[in-house]
């Protein structure tokens, strides 16, 4: 199957409202200030993400309340949001629907459509889809009634702190857990990236309903962490992208020697070589998401591949704005350090580059040693 | 015929207009006639103008077409031996080239009886073209060029060359060049093989001495030559990279095989590597397809700058590691003879021919380093460096 790798008239549009709404609502200063602030994000971003504008359901049905769009329309907003480093908990949410329709969980959708956060209660570092997958050791018992109760920790979940309900895998099945319930606890973790801060959760008999088990909750949770990886790229992409726009644009206006710094070979070569992998990694996470939306059968090679090129391609941009901006870029000030800690915090979330490569091995059949 | 000419073409209509030539056309007449019917069709390269070997579709659809006449066995026109011509040569001519040059010219080199070269080179001006120091001078109602090219991949096999000359010294060196298309079998043109790295003599050294060209070879106005050559180099970016492959289609594939079918030579840090350059690999690949389909879309981005210094990189690297794979074994080299080739096969011959041949990826067709220059500046708009050279006579300037 050919699939196409560019952008659609409707997506440049979507994107251009996007970055329009985001520049006004998510300025560096503010994403700054709701970073250093104990909110674990910014709950005006989110309600007009979702409430408002429908933007956080835009991959679920119209029917359960929201847009009808696919996940290249999500990962063209993923771009922008990853450009503006927003701390929301959009990726997580998207993730989370993606399990929902594959199970068919139609009340559930309804309310994230609302507005309600969803997450995965999985470590943000669980790897690539796949028997590697790192999941948590959560135990599952019974109630005198005979509902499920789960037990045990989960260490540095994304997107969990405002949740309102959380997807669980434990003991090979899916549950939906109420993050108020009694018996589970939330806390949260000074982490390095404060716009996608992590929280860990305790659970003493928390009170969980099963969603799926067996063959079909591994299937689902198999298809949302080859989405979630695949989408993720895009959001590496647009951090990438501004990394590199907003670096160059300091490098023509900053003279030293009695001449612009942009015009030194040293980092005009340097800039030169992160293009040409941005370039790339725009063809990658394009066909990435493409894959998945389509349900092509290279959907997860096309989101390894995706991860082992993207991941290290934001970091790299990343430390790059920083090094080229020199004193200013190492200020607290300077919007670059929220890039650096997301670049590295997004590299490790959904299996870092070796994670993926290590997958890549079977997909393309290059076995190991 | 008629109302057909103005229909769109699709790929449906190409397919038929490939089954209705195949039908008039045995396959196994003579290649050249055959050959000539083709371009005569329309059906060389569908997106050059009708009458020129075209219909003027958009250029995507040039594979149903090769592809149609290839699974019907039809002869072709060996791409490899004429890289220069289709990839150069014929867009420079097509954009510049009056009615009787493309008419002349374009058909010919089609169809594979007439080889280009390429003479911008020389021993004093490679990065730096625009400081070529060949001469030509008005000689009556033609040309007389004296001076020396160098690197001239397969002149040893070129009917023309596609020539960078400069017709006024005094002027600043971008405005006193004149392009030309020079008669290889013109008097006074005489072709040295050159030993490369590889041992073969793939290049070579070209004396031009009082080479005599009709007025007629002019390609652009007196004084435009820079802006004609300036679309050859285009192009031969797009050339050199720009393949259409599928996947593990280029030399990923020869070190994937290796290390499928030779499980004795793993190791695990060679794992890795192998997995980082198939990522590498994988990526540059879909970013050529995403870039023809910009293309066809008529969205052509600067994207086409990033493909052939990536395609250095990685090729230069697939190469090592597939050398060091083999260990000892990689080695051994099948031979130095200054063989003269007659095609070129990047992924040829074995390994150590293959990781040598590499490295001139990054120097042919412009160095890596010119070419982050040319993104630094252009793509990403960063200010140029300072210059010593800009205003100043071509004759006044340190050489
Ligand atoms: C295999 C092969 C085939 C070739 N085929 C042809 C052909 O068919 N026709 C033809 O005309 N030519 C051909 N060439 C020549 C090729 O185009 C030149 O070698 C090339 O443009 C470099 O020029 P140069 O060799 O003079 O190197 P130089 O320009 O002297 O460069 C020397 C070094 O300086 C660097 N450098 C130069 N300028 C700058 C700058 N501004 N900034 C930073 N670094 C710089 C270069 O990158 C290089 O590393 C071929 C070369 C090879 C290797």
């Amino acid at each position: 199957m050919t699939l196409d790798l560019r952008y659609t008239e409707e997506q440049e549009a979507l994107r251009d409202s996007v970055r329009a709404m985001l520049t006004d609502h998510a300025g560096w200063a503010r994403v700054l200030q709701v970073a250093a602030s104990p909110e674990p994000d910014d709950a005006d971003l989110w309600r007009l993400l979702s409430v408002d504008t429908g933007l956080a359901a835009l991959a679920v049905p119209e029917h359960l309340g929201g847009a009808g769009a696919s996940l290249a329309e999500t990962a063209v907003v993923l771009e922008e949001l990853g450009r503006a480093v927003a701390p929301v908990p959009y990726l997580g949410t998207t993730v989370a629907a993606q399990l929902l329709l594959h199970l068919g969980e139609d009340e559930l959708l309804r309310d994230l459509a609302g507005g309600a956060i969803i997450a995965p209660a999985m470590p943000c570092d669980v790897g690539p889809a796949g028997p590697g997958a790192r999941l948590p050791d959560v135990e599952v018992s019974t109630a005198a009634d005979g509902s499920p109760l789960l037990n045990g920790t989960v260490c540095g979940v994304a997107d969990a702190s405002r949740a309102r309900v959380l997807v669980m895998p434990a003991g090979g099945a899916l549950f939906a857990v109420d993050a108020d319930a009694a018996g589970l606890r939330r806390t949260p973790v000074v982490s390095l990236d404060e716009t996608r801060p992590l929280c860990d959760l305790a659970m003493w008999n928390a009170p969980a309903r099963l969603l799926a088990a067996g063959e079909r909750a591994a299937s689902a949770l198999d298809a949302a962490l080859v989405a979630g990886a695949a989408l993720l790229a895009s959001e590496q992409l647009g951090l990438a992208q501004w990394c590199l726009d907003t670096t160059v644009a300091h490098l023509r206006t900053r003279y030293q020697f009695g001449r612009p710094v942009g015009s030194f070979q040293a980092l005009k070569h340097r800039l030169a070589d992160l293009w040409v992998e941005l370039v790339q990694a725009r063809a990658v996470a394009r066909h990435a998401v493409a894959a998945v939306a389509a349900g092509d059968p290279d959907a997860r090679l096309a989101a390894a591949l995706a991860q082992a090129h993207c991941g290290p391609l934001a970091v790299r941009a990343a430390e790059e704005c920083v090094q080229m901006h020199g004193g200013i870029g190492f200020t607290w000030e300077h919007p670059a350090h929220l890039y650096l800690k997301r670049a590295k915090s997004a590299a490790i979330a959904y299996g870092t580059a070796a994670h993926h490569r290590t997958a890549l091995a079977t997909l393309a059949d290059l076995a190991p040693a | 015929m008629g109302a057909s000419a103005t229909e769109p073409v699709t790929a449906e209509s190409l397919r038929e207009r490939v089954d209705g030539f195949l039908a008039g056309h045995d396959t196994a007449q003579d290649r050249l006639e055959f050959l000539r019917a083709r371009f005569d069709a329309g059906l060389a390269w569908v997106h050059y103008p009708a009458g020129l070997g075209g219909l003027g579709a958009p250029r995507v659809l040039q594979p149903v077409v090769d592809q149609r006449f290839a699974a019907a066995g039809a002869p072709d026109n060996s791409p490899r031996r004429i890289g220069i011509g289709l990839g150069m040569a014929a867009p420079t001519i097509l954009r510049h080239g009056t009615a009787e040059q493309r008419a002349r010219f374009l058909r010919p080199l089609w169809t594979a009886e007439e080889v280009w070269c390429q003479l911008f080179s020389e021993p004093g001006a490679g990065s730096d073209l625009a400081g070529v120091a060949t001469r030509a001078v008005r000689d009556g109602d033609g040309w007389l060029v004296d001076g020396q090219k160098v690197w001239t991949s397969m002149a040893h096999q070129a009917r023309w060359g596609i020539l960078l000359a400069r017709t006024d010294p005094a002027a600043p060196k971008h405005a006193g060049l004149t392009y030309f298309l020079c008669d290889m079998h013109a008097p006074g043109v005489e072709v040295r093989p050159l030993r490369q790295a590889t041992g073969e003599a793939e290049f070579n050294e070209v004396f031009l001495s009082g080479v005599r060209l009709d007025d007629g070879l002019r390609l652009g106005a007196v004084g435009e030559g820079w802006a004609v050559a300036r679309t050859t180099l285009m192009n031969e970016r797009v050339a050199i990279g720009g393949a259409a492959l599928p996947r593990e289609g280029g030399m990923i594939g020869v070190l994937a095989r290796t290390w499928r079918t030779r499980p004795e030579l793993r190791t695990p840090a060679l794992h890795d590597e192998v997995l980082r350059l198939w990522v590498r690999a994988e990526a540059l690949r879909l970013t050529g397809i995403r870039l023809r389909q910009q293309l066809a879309a008529g969205e052509p981005g600067p994207e086409g700058s990033a493909m052939k210094l990536a395609f250095a990189a990685l090729t230069q690297q697939i190469s090592g590691t597939e050398v060091e794979l083999l260990g000892a074994e990689g080695l051994r080299h099948d031979h130095w003879r200054a063989d003269r080739p007659e095609e070129l096969d990047l992924t040829g011959r074995g390994p150590t021919y293959r990781w040598l041949r590499a490295k001139g990826n990054s120097i042919e067709g412009g160095t890596s380093e010119v070419l982050r220059n040319i993104v630094a500046e252009r793509v990403l708009g960063l200010p140029a460096e300072p210059r010593t050279d800009t205003g100043v006579a071509w004759k006044d300037l340190p050489r």
